[in-house]
């Protein structure tokens, strides 16, 4: 800021007051030094405040006392925690004298670590400034310079979005490669049987460790199966009538209504499926002498069709209305009635594009959270069966890493395996729906 | 000939399948209207079943009881202060005062049951008004306290007494005490005031607003530059070329990408790897701008287009720089379209849930958040908690948070309809 009006002022006072000699309008020569002082100075304070905590940690933990050698990498976090825990003045598990000692350390090392943060931050931004003062000339062409800069923030900007997805790789791969080391990949991915819990003592029941992925995604496909069937019909009935038949004004009342179904947030659609269709259905089923789960994945399935219905209905309108009015006409000068043309014509020159739309709503229901979360069970069962609780892969994400967790164990390592699975599946579906949209698109423009 | 009555067989063929084809057309355009309703008539059990919920949970019964602040309380020879009163035992004095509203209660089961039917955050209201006004020792004073939930529901109608856990003696203790109207039921300021709670009646939302709003804010102050950047550089700069495509396929990618992923993504790289506190409000905006980022993209360049050719063109006649013909004259313009792009994925982002699951926001913390750092919880996961909880008295609240949040969503998108309306210009 202060040093946006240095530069300012300094230009003023080269060019005497005849601002025609300047190369640039005065404001440049301002914008030119504030971004020279505090870019650099931003960027350093950023990385610094996200290693800071990582490096004083090392360095806490490179001088621990050789009694705690022989310690795993997992008592070594677990030590790290009370430390920290301690030097905030919170209460640990078990005192120790010794950890009172590396607790100190630890404060003591934060706060150098802070002073030197300030000192060089603004070490670096008054030196920028005054590089950027000194080289403000007459012909300093300072316009020029700012737009350079500009420049390059805005394709930084741009690139961000390639770097949450090399994030999310990197990420995901990487922990999932740790489990992979621990669990065959061939075990997880055609094993029957799901039952993360790994043992804490050696002789417990229950405690097998299974991983096989099986289970967990023919319960995400019966799930988003239910749905489909649910929000396909009505969703492209919908968009029919709604392209085809409907009067104005009720088309423009309907339409927004139905989107407002896409707006409900999905923890709202998991209170309705757990609350209200879910005890409906068991009671529907008993009155028809059926044995209804309470978690059936049928209620899940109904009420995420109910939340895919919008999706599938604007996609289809959109193809719908993309199909060229001349192909209708021609059905209807043949004495065609409507539904025919819509059936025979408009349909099968739609289909890629609602094809396409539909599997984009396939992966909406299989990476859909909240709803399976609070609506469908949690045991891995290998079924077909709606009324039985069936589990998904989201699910099963959540479960295991909500809560307290060490980060090492094959359990928690198994979430992101998942989430690697879960974010191939859609990433295949989606890549695949865009192009068989996009390839519609260029049949009919 | 023949032709003549080939053409008259043809209307024939036609007249007789007529009937038929104009049924099966009728039977289709009410399938399709039956498909609209169906959807209709989903949002709206869906909007019903949660207000009918909900309703009861805006009022919350009081009784109204005589505490006597006794001399008693405070050990002879002590002064009156901050200390003291805390050391009083305002426990002991919510159960006297009820032992004498019901003297007729002697057994110690009964009596158990008599020190439920009032909220136990009892005594520290009456602890709390002591210490604004230590004039109080000594006096009689007629206070309206919390009912406990049981007697709430009861109260408002919510559970019949056959499902309620009430017993008839507790129920029948509230016939008397509203038979000396005693009971009154009030708009429920606490679910307002309050962060979380163990109890139903003493639970609120306040917390979990103070935690949504940090989040959004978070999220705005970091998606809104860098979505805006983002659209400027990729409609007005960027040259068709290879980095553009992958930017662009990717920006297409990740608006698809299931939330939960993100909350992956947030859990290893800002929490793991960078050491950040869980359940905190900066985390959870970090993550949440990595989410809402390709909806404004996508927004905001759609505005940039809709910018006319012409404006771009008079700008360079007038020898503006590139930058400044979009500065100074392509971003104002297009400003109302990428706003309301924001606000939708602002929207999107309140209700968000999966994401912030992972990065720990889901502990249960009863203090208002004051930071950006300190351990917080926001509406949906506030929502997604209550519903865990089996007790009637907290699905009532999970619907009232619900509606809470539906309200912010409506008021959040009618003002982008409005921003689209009011700035919408035709060229």
């Amino acid at each position: 800021m202060s040093s946006y009006w240095f530069g300012w002022r300094k230009a003023k006072v080269i060019s005497g007051g005849d601002f025609q000699k300047l190369h640039s309008r005065l404001p440049y020569y301002g914008y030119m030094s504030a971004l020279w002082s505090g870019l650099p100075a931003l960027m350093i304070l950023l990385l610094w405040l996200s290693f800071e905590t990582t490096i004083v940690s090392s360095l806490v933990m490179s001088d621990l006392p050789p009694a705690y050698e022989g310690y795993s990498e997992q008592q070594k976090g677990l030590l790290l925690n009370d430390i920290k825990n301690l030097s905030e003045g919170r209460q640990t598990s078990g005192k120790k004298p010794e950890l009172k000692i590396l607790s100190d350390r630890y404060t003591q090392l934060k706060a150098i670590a802070n002073m030197a943060n300030i000192a060089v931050v603004l070490a670096i931004a008054i030196i920028g400034g005054v590089f950027a003062s000194q080289k403000i000339k007459v012909e300093t062409r300072a316009r020029n310079n700012v737009e350079k800069i500009v420049k390059g923030l805005l394709i930084a900007s741009s690139t961000i979005a390639i770097f949450t997805t090399i994030g999310i790789v990197l990420s995901v791969l990487f922990e999932a490669v740790r489990f992979f080391e621990k669990i065959p990949v061939v075990d997880f991915l055609f094993g029957l049987e799901w039952s993360p819990q790994t043992a804490i003592r050696e002789d417990q029941v229950g405690s097998s460790g299974a991983f096989g992925i099986v289970p967990v995604l023919t319960g995400t496909l019966l799930i988003s199966f239910i749905a489909m069937m649910v929000a396909v019909p009505i969703g492209l009935m919908s968009a029919i009538y709604l392209s085809e038949y409907a009067p104005k004004t009720f088309r423009s009342i309907a339409k927004p209504l139905l989107e407002v179904l896409a707006g409900v947030p999905t923890v709202v659609y998991g209170f309705f499926a757990a609350l209200v269709v879910a005890p409906m259905i068991r009671d529907a089923g008993v009155t028809l002498g059926l044995d209804v789960s309470a978690e059936s994945a049928l209620a899940a399935g109904l009420v995420m069709g109910i939340m895919i219905i919008p999706f599938v209905s604007s996609l289809s309108d959109d193809v719908i209305n993309a199909v060229p009015q001349a192909m209708r006409d021609g059905a209807y000068a043949l004495g065609a009635t409507r539904s025919e043309t819509v059936r025979q014509v408009i349909l099968p020159a739609a289909l890629p594009g609602i094809v396409g739309g539909v599997l984009l709503a396939v992966s909406r229901a299989i990476g859909e959270t909240m709803i399976v979360v609070m609506a469908a069970g949690l045991s891995a069962n290998l079924t077909a069966n709606p009324l039985e609780a069936v589990t998904t892969v989201t699910v099963q994400i959540v479960t295991l890493l909500v809560g307290d967790q060490e980060f090492d164990s094959a359990k928690t390592l198994a979430a992101f395996a998942l989430g690697l699975t879960l974010f191939v599946v859609t990433l295949a579906l989606n890549v695949l729906a865009l192009y068989i949209v996009r390839k519609y698109r260029e049949q009919y423009e | 000939m023949s032709n003549k009555q080939d053409r008259k067989s043809v209307a024939a063929a036609v007249e007789k399948g007529l009937a038929r084809r104009k049924a099966k057309e009728k039977r289709f355009q009410r399938a399709g209207l039956a498909a609209v309703i169906t959807a209709l008539m989903m949002l709206a059990v869906l909007l019903i079943s949660i207000v009918s919920t909900g309703m009861p949970a805006f009022t919350q019964t009081a009784l109204k009881l005589d505490f006597h602040y006794d001399e008693s309380l405070l050990p002879a020879g002590q002064t009156l202060n901050e200390e003291t009163i805390r050391a009083m035992d305002f426990h002991g004095l919510v159960k006297k005062t009820l032992r004498e509203k019901f003297p007729q209660v002697k057994k110690r089961k009964d009596k158990k049951a008599l020190y439920k039917m009032v909220s136990n955050g009892t005594p520290y209201i009456l602890r709390d008004m002591l210490m604004e006004d230590h004039a109080l020792l000594g006096q009689i004073k007629s206070i309206w306290v919390l009912a406990d939930d049981e007697v709430d529901s009861i109260f408002k109608g919510s559970k019949t007494i056959a499902d309620s856990r009430l017993t008839e003696a507790q129920y029948g203790w509230v016939t008397q005490l509203v038979a000396e109207e005693r009971v009154m039921t009030r708009f429920n300021w606490t679910f307002f005031q309050n962060g979380d709670s163990r109890e139903p009646e003493q639970s609120g939302i306040r917390g979990a607003i103070m935690g949504s709003l940090f989040v959004i804010i978070v999220t705005l102050a970091l998606s809104f530059p860098m979505g805006v950047a983002a659209a400027i550089y990729l409609e007005e700069f960027a040259r068709p070329g290879r980095l553009n495509d992958l930017i662009e396929i990717n920006i297409n990618n990740l608006a698809a990408v299931p939330s939960i992923v993100f909350g992956l993504l947030g859990l290893a790289v800002y929490i793991n790897f960078m050491g950040m506190p869980r359940s905190a409000p900066l985390v959870a905006g970090l993550v949440l701008t990595l989410m809402t980022l390709p909806t404004i993209i996508i927004a905001s360049r759609a505005a940039l287009k809709s910018v006319p050719p012409s404006i771009r063109e008079a700008a360079l006649g007038m020898g503006a720089s590139k930058m400044q013909m979009v500065f100074h004259h392509v971003l104002p313009l297009a400003m109302p379209g990428m706003l309301t792009g924001s606000i939708i994925g602002m929207a999107q982002a309140l209700g968000e849930t999966a994401p912030l699951l992972m990065i720990g926001m889901i502990a249960f913390i009863v203090d208002i958040p004051q930071g950006l750092l300190d351990p917080a919880t926001v509406l949906p996961v506030q929502i997604y908690l209550w519903a865990d909880v089996p007790e009637a008295a907290f699905r009532e609240r999970t619907a009232a948070a619900i509606m809470v949040l539906l309200a912010f969503l409506v008021v959040m998108n009618l003002l982008a309809v409005w921003l689209r309306k009011k700035f919408e210009k035709r060229w």
